[in-house]
């Protein structure tokens, strides 16, 4: 089954890859749309052979594929790890992939190589299984790589598009940065823990709390240098403050990429990697506060540049990235389930609300300025409809996805009662109030006012096919429904059980410094929970039950638990932020609209530093592009150009030259040239062999026998 | 003064010399080209003969009649194909003759 949903993407990938020829487009679209809603099936399938077993503590096992490598201390396996965690992800990957993969075929309609999109995006979806799945780090590398190299070719799909290369350039060469950090710190956990197997590593890292790495002479904390290095990699695929440049840009590909990898997948799988390593973390509390501090920073930050956009696609691109902050900072508030929950609803409602941008721009043939939009919605109804519900569940509103899952992260933020916890809660709210305004702008600017577009455009605005329509209603089933069915299973508790462990919380809250579990509180936890089990028998649909020992949090860290008891107004305030930004849209963009016009002069100085989203890409660009540009030209034309190019094969090629050039002087033509040649070479071989032969010939005696004998001797012929 | 051995070996030995140099330094006739080809036959011829006197032995003179047969064969066919190249190209200047260089 597992193998099923992991290997039918790749299988589609090669059969479109390879015989995408043969098959031809139809052929393409049906191989890969068929494996991955085949895939999506197991996954569901898995996730419910996993609900089913909760009391049996879940669905965890791992399948051996291959080996891979073997090597003294070293072994790594092909293999695909299930458990709570995986299966969650498998089936956010798979099912908002199969969307896509349906959705695509109606998008990409007119494109003339849509053999080779389906084939990227089954590749895409493959390597994303391989990394939610993996069972040890350097599988997960490759996962992760693998989704960047297929996020870079779909980014660059519109290969005539020079701002399409560019972007995906970009988009890779930032990913690198994280990546190193990545790649580093796999390279510190086998250095720790002598293996990168999970089941090794987790097992129990109460044991290396007081292991230190030196670095350059200093001991740094191994876990939190660890965590660190893990948090990098995630800051550049999931596009936080400071690695986040690449992801407005990699707007450039095709709409379906930006839903699936750049909204729904990819970008969070940097979530996933700090919620599969939650067990080290947990150790670290250093490295969550840092992770805890670039998600709220990144929240509030990609917020305010979203006001200011005017690209439909960027505006949605840096609401995910605020969304992707919320996620993080609840990771670093130690609310892996709150964090998940969230992953897991974003998926759905942001998906849905690019493949809703998808479907405006399709309609305006192909425009992405809002600006040139509005007035449409009567004409395409559908789509209308379905991106009010995706916004409805990214704004936060009661009974859609993310009022669930929004309001968990920021209650669990505010219940970690610390510093950064707090503020993490109050940028968390500013930007819940901006997310609103912006969305409701895009919706108005969009949808609402006078239409905008010329008149030629206007009259081609047409609903979507079926085809993209279709998949988008799914993903709008699960942005209603997917935060109240879930909210139980990632983040619920008992009352119970949750007022036991909230005066946990309020004991420990004062020690929070000291943050040392017991070696043995796993154990013991399970021993807590079977006992509880037997005791209520009844509800399993909690996070306890879940999570299994997917996502391991402390006691004492547990915020989820503490979230639940937060007072009243903690609770109601991303609400009523949501419906003050609403109301702050429609003031502004629908009953007087000339507002924002003089907003925008009074506070230029505020405008344009959200509006050239904080100077960022102009900082790297002066600080690393230049630099880097100039020291590549150094390099270039001394280093290259005038030492190793000189000396090497431009010298060797010129002298080879020189050398030819004189050689060939000797070709004159005339035979008597030729004929001296041969005659001095011969008399000189000759002379060698003579030589060679008898030494002694140069000594005279032999001439002066010679003529000794000759000069007295006459010859016989010539007397007579 | 006994004429030796050894003087009939310098004769030829100038020949031979004058018959490559006329080879080499000739800068204007292919005509002499052949007549220095000639002369160093010659010398050979010479150097063929004296021994043959010298050791008592006939093949050295045998042997110069066949090269003189050869060298009036090779002669004849050289100048047949002077007179060909001559109506060919209308020269047979040494200098004009490198088509050899490609």
């Amino acid at each position: 089954m597992e193998l099923l949903a992991v290997f039918a993407p790749l299988i589609a990938f090669l059969v479109a890859g390879i015989w995408g020829k043969a098959i031809g487009d139809k052929g393409c679209q049906l191989v890969t749309c068929t494996a991955v809603v085949v895939a999506a099936l197991c996954s569901i399938t898995l996730f419910f052979d996993m609900i089913g077993n909760l009391e049996e503590g879940g669905l965890v096992y791992t399948t051996e594929v291959m080996r891979w490598v073997s090597s003294g201390d070293f072994n790594v396996s092909w293999s695909i790890k299930i458990d709570t965690l995986s299966i969650v992800m498998m089936c956010v990957v798979n099912i908002v992939s199969a969307c896509v993969h349906i959705y695509s075929i109606g998008y990409m309609s007119h494109d003339p190589s849509k053999g080779r999109f389906m084939a990227y995006l089954s590749l895409f979806t493959f390597a994303m299984l391989m990394l939610v799945t993996s069972d040890n780090m350097l599988q997960l590398f490759f996962g992760w790589e693998g989704v960047g190299v297929a996020s870079y070719l779909l980014i660059g799909f519109w290969n005539h598009k020079h701002s399409a290369n560019s972007a995906a350039q970009k988009a890779f060469v930032v990913n690198r940065v994280g990546d190193f950090g990545l790649a580093l710190g796999i390279m510190a956990t086998f250095y720790v823990f002598g293996s990168i197997e999970f089941s090794t590593i987790f097992d129990n890292p109460a044991l290396y709390v007081d292991k230190t790495i030196s670095i350059i002479g200093y001991d740094f904390h191994a876990l939190t240098v660890i965590c660190l290095l893990l948090f990098m990699g995630a800051v550049g695929k999931s596009a936080q403050l400071g690695l986040h440049t690449w992801l407005p840009d990699a707007m450039e590909g095709p709409t379906p990429v930006s839903a699936l990898i750049h909204a729904a997948t990819m970008v969070t799988a940097g979530v996933f990697l700090v919620a599969r390593f939650s067990p080290l973390f947990e150790y670290a509390p250093t490295a969550l506060m840092v992770v805890t501090i670039f998600g709220a920073l990144t929240a509030f930050v990609a917020a305010t540049i979203g006001m200011t956009q005017f690209d439909i696609k960027r505006v949605i691109a840096y609401s995910t990235m605020s969304q992707l902050g919320y996620m993080f900072f609840a990771l670093g508030v130690s609310a892996y389930g709150a964090a998940m929950f969230h992953l897991m609803t974003h998926a759905f409602f942001k998906a849905l609300l690019f493949l809703g941008a998808g479907s405006v721009i399709h309609a305006m043939s192909d425009e992405q300025d809002m600006r040139n939009m509005g007035g449409i919605w009567k004409k395409i109804p559908v789509t209308y409809a379905l991106m009010w519900i995706g916004s409805l569940a990214l704004a936060g509103f009661p009974f859609f996805a993310g009022y669930y899952s929004k309001d968990i992260v920021l209650e669990a933020a505010w219940a970690d009662q610390t510093w950064f916890g707090n503020m993490a809660y109050w940028l968390g709210i500013a930007a819940a109030f901006m997310t609103a305004f912006y969305t409701w702008r895009l919706l108005f600017m969009t949808f609402h006012g006078e239409p905008r577009a010329s008149q030629k455009v206007m009259s081609h605005v047409h609903e979507s096919p079926a085809t993209m329509t279709g998949p988008m209603i799914v993903l709008a089933v699960g942005a209603i429904f997917s935060g109240y069915v879930f909210y139980g299973g990632f983040v619920g508790s008992d009352g119970h059980h949750g007022q036991d462990h909230a005066k946990a919380i309020i004991s420990s809250l004062d020690d929070h410094g000291g943050k040392h579990g017991e070696p043995t509180h796993k154990s013991e936890k399970s021993v807590a929970k079977k006992a509880h089990g037997e005791e209520r028998g009844a509800s399993l649909w909690t996070r306890e039950y879940f999570w299994q020992d997917a996502l391991i949090v402390l006691p004492e860290n547990d915020t989820v638990e503490a979230a639940h008891n937060v007072p009243f107004w903690v609770k109601k305030m991303p609400f009523l932020m949501a419906v003050l930004g609403v109301l702050m849209a429609y003031l502004l963009y629908i009953r007087v609209p000339d507002i924002p016009a003089k907003v925008v002069t009074s506070f230029k100085p505020i405008h344009n530093l959200f509006f050239r989203k904080w100077y960022f890409d102009e900082i790297y660009d002066t600080i690393f592009v230049k630099n880097a540009f100039r020291l590549g030209r150094i390099f270039w034309i001394s280093g290259d150009q005038n030492t190793i190019d000189r000396i090497g094969p431009n010298g060797i090629a010129g002298l080879s030259g020189r050398i030819a050039g004189g050689l060939s002087k000797f070709q004159s033509g005339y035979v008597y040239q030729y004929a001296f040649v041969m005659m001095i070479t011969l008399i000189a071989i000759v002379s060698w062999f003579v030589f060679k032969a008898d030494p002694s010939f140069y000594n005279s005696t032999t001439f002066e026998t010679l003529s000794g004998i000759t000069g007295n001797i006459p010859v016989k012929g010539m007397e007579e | 003064m006994v004429i030796g051995l050894s003087h009939y070996l310098i004769l030829a030995a100038i020949l031979f010399t004058i018959g490559v140099f006329g080879i080499f330094l000739n800068r204007k006739n292919v005509i002499v080209i052949l007549m220095s080809i000639e002369l160093m036959l010659l010398a050979v011829n010479i150097n063929f003969v004296t021994f043959s006197a010298y050791h008592g032995d006939l093949a050295g003179q045998i042997f110069t009649m066949f090269i003189l047969t050869v060298a009036a064969a090779e002669a004849a066919i050289g100048l047949a194909i002077l007179v060909v190249f001559f109506r060919n190209k209308g020269s047979i200047a040494v200098e004009d003759i490198s088509s050899l260089k490609g």
